[in-house]
């Protein structure tokens, strides 16, 4: 399997970061729904938003290095369909790159508010920049919750979205994204 | 009865002359609302609220007929952690989206001798209305420095989280949370 994308086929790091992210980004929702209704007694209580945010850091380095690298590759073409669904899943596209950057800030901009530091893994520390302004972590706080919701709205529509290539249209549009079939 | 009528008229202009109003000294933050719980029963937790208003009515010579009235802001809320405040305000404590204001206002003020007063009055927060009685102690007053007159207390009661419906378990060591209020008023 080649490493960079080609016109009819992507390569193996755009699939690895794709399929690397997907579970993660799904089990960060899980992840931050669930540690937010924990009792106070919970072991989790603190270990859940330790993870939460670690990952949540890392997973914003893999984006940036994943947006390089779309950047210095060609786009597979897409599979023939009408322009406004091509048009309409690279605005998709383009939409959960987005919502993932403002889901990863606002995160951001929730535990950095009073000025402390994101532990990643005691492995290293990102400082607050942005911070203090009023009433920071719960206006923040608002604006994760809901891009989350509204990404994994996204998220669903996408992968119903890639099954009805794959078992209506019976096109490549799924096993390009499994780094599978070139062109018979 | 005419007579009576001028002697009603003389006691009420009396009263309301040395019955002074003061307002909190928010301005220069001479003025706070404190409060502190029990983390996990090892150590106390402070905590404050930023902004809140307030006045009282105080009279040396009639200190009985005391009154004070206090707003607070609930989402001025500062623990100095920020998470631990968004978890404070949200809706398993204080709901401010819902609640952005407590209230106090007096009922009773029962001088104890000495500067010291237990204040009676309804305390309204997260939507739950209950009456309580703070310990209050005279700290003192006179005139200040800039041509004002200044008059503060500093006072302290403590009531259960669950009483004002607050019912997310912070463990047998917190149900109950300590409300400290210091307060400089400049007569009006």
């Amino acid at each position: 399997m080649q490493t960079r994308n080609s016109k009819t086929q992507y390569g193996w790091v755009a699939v690895l970061f794709h399929w690397l992210m997907a579970p993660a980004i799904i089990g960060m929702f899980a992840l931050g729904w669930w540690m937010v209704g924990l009792s106070y007694y919970d072991p989790w209580y603190r270990q859940g938003p330790d993870i939460h945010k670690s990952v949540g850091i890392l997973l914003f380095a893999l984006l940036v290095a994943r947006l390089l690298w779309r950047w210095i590759n060609v786009e597979p073409a897409p599979e023939p369909a009408p322009r406004w669904q091509q048009r309409v899943a690279g605005a998709a596209h383009w939409l959960m790159y987005g919502l993932l950057l403002a889901i990863f800030l606002s995160g951001y901009l929730i535990s950095t508010a009073d000025g402390r530091a994101i532990d990643v893994f005691n492995w290293f520390s990102v400082p607050a920049t942005l911070q203090g302004l009023e009433n920071q972590e719960d206006i923040a706080g608002v604006i994760h919750e809901w891009l989350a919701w509204i990404l994994m709205g996204l998220v669903v529509i996408h992968g119903l979205a890639a099954f009805k290539h794959h078992f209506v249209n019976k096109d490549r549009t799924l096993k390009k994204m499994l780094g599978r079939a070139p062109h018979e | 009865m005419k007579k009576l009528a001028v002697l009603l008229f003389a006691t009420l202009i009396g009263a309301s002359a040395q019955a002074a109003e003061y307002q909190f000294d928010t301005k220069g933050a001479h003025a706070f609302v404190q409060f502190r719980i029990k983390h996990l029963g090892y150590s106390w937790l402070y905590g404050r609220f930023d902004k809140f208003d307030g006045s009282f009515v105080y009279d040396e010579a009639k200190p009985e007929d005391a009154s004070v009235q206090v707003t607070v802001d609930t989402t001025s809320l500062n623990s100095n952690h920020a998470e631990r405040d968004k978890h404070l305000r949200g809706k398993d404590f204080l709901n401010v989206d819902k609640f952005p204001t407590a209230t106090f206002k007096s009922t009773a003020f029962e001088p104890k001798g000495d500067g010291k007063a237990l204040l009676k009055g309804d305390l309204t927060l997260h939507g739950v209305t209950k009456p309580i009685t703070i310990d209050v102690e005279e700290i003192g007053g006179g005139k200040d420095p800039w041509g004002g007159y200044r008059q503060g207390f500093t006072g302290t009661t403590e009531f259960k989280l669950k009483d004002f419906g607050i019912d997310y378990d912070l463990g047998p060591a917190s149900q109950t949370v300590e409300m400290i209020l210091d307060v400089e008023g400049i007569r009006q």
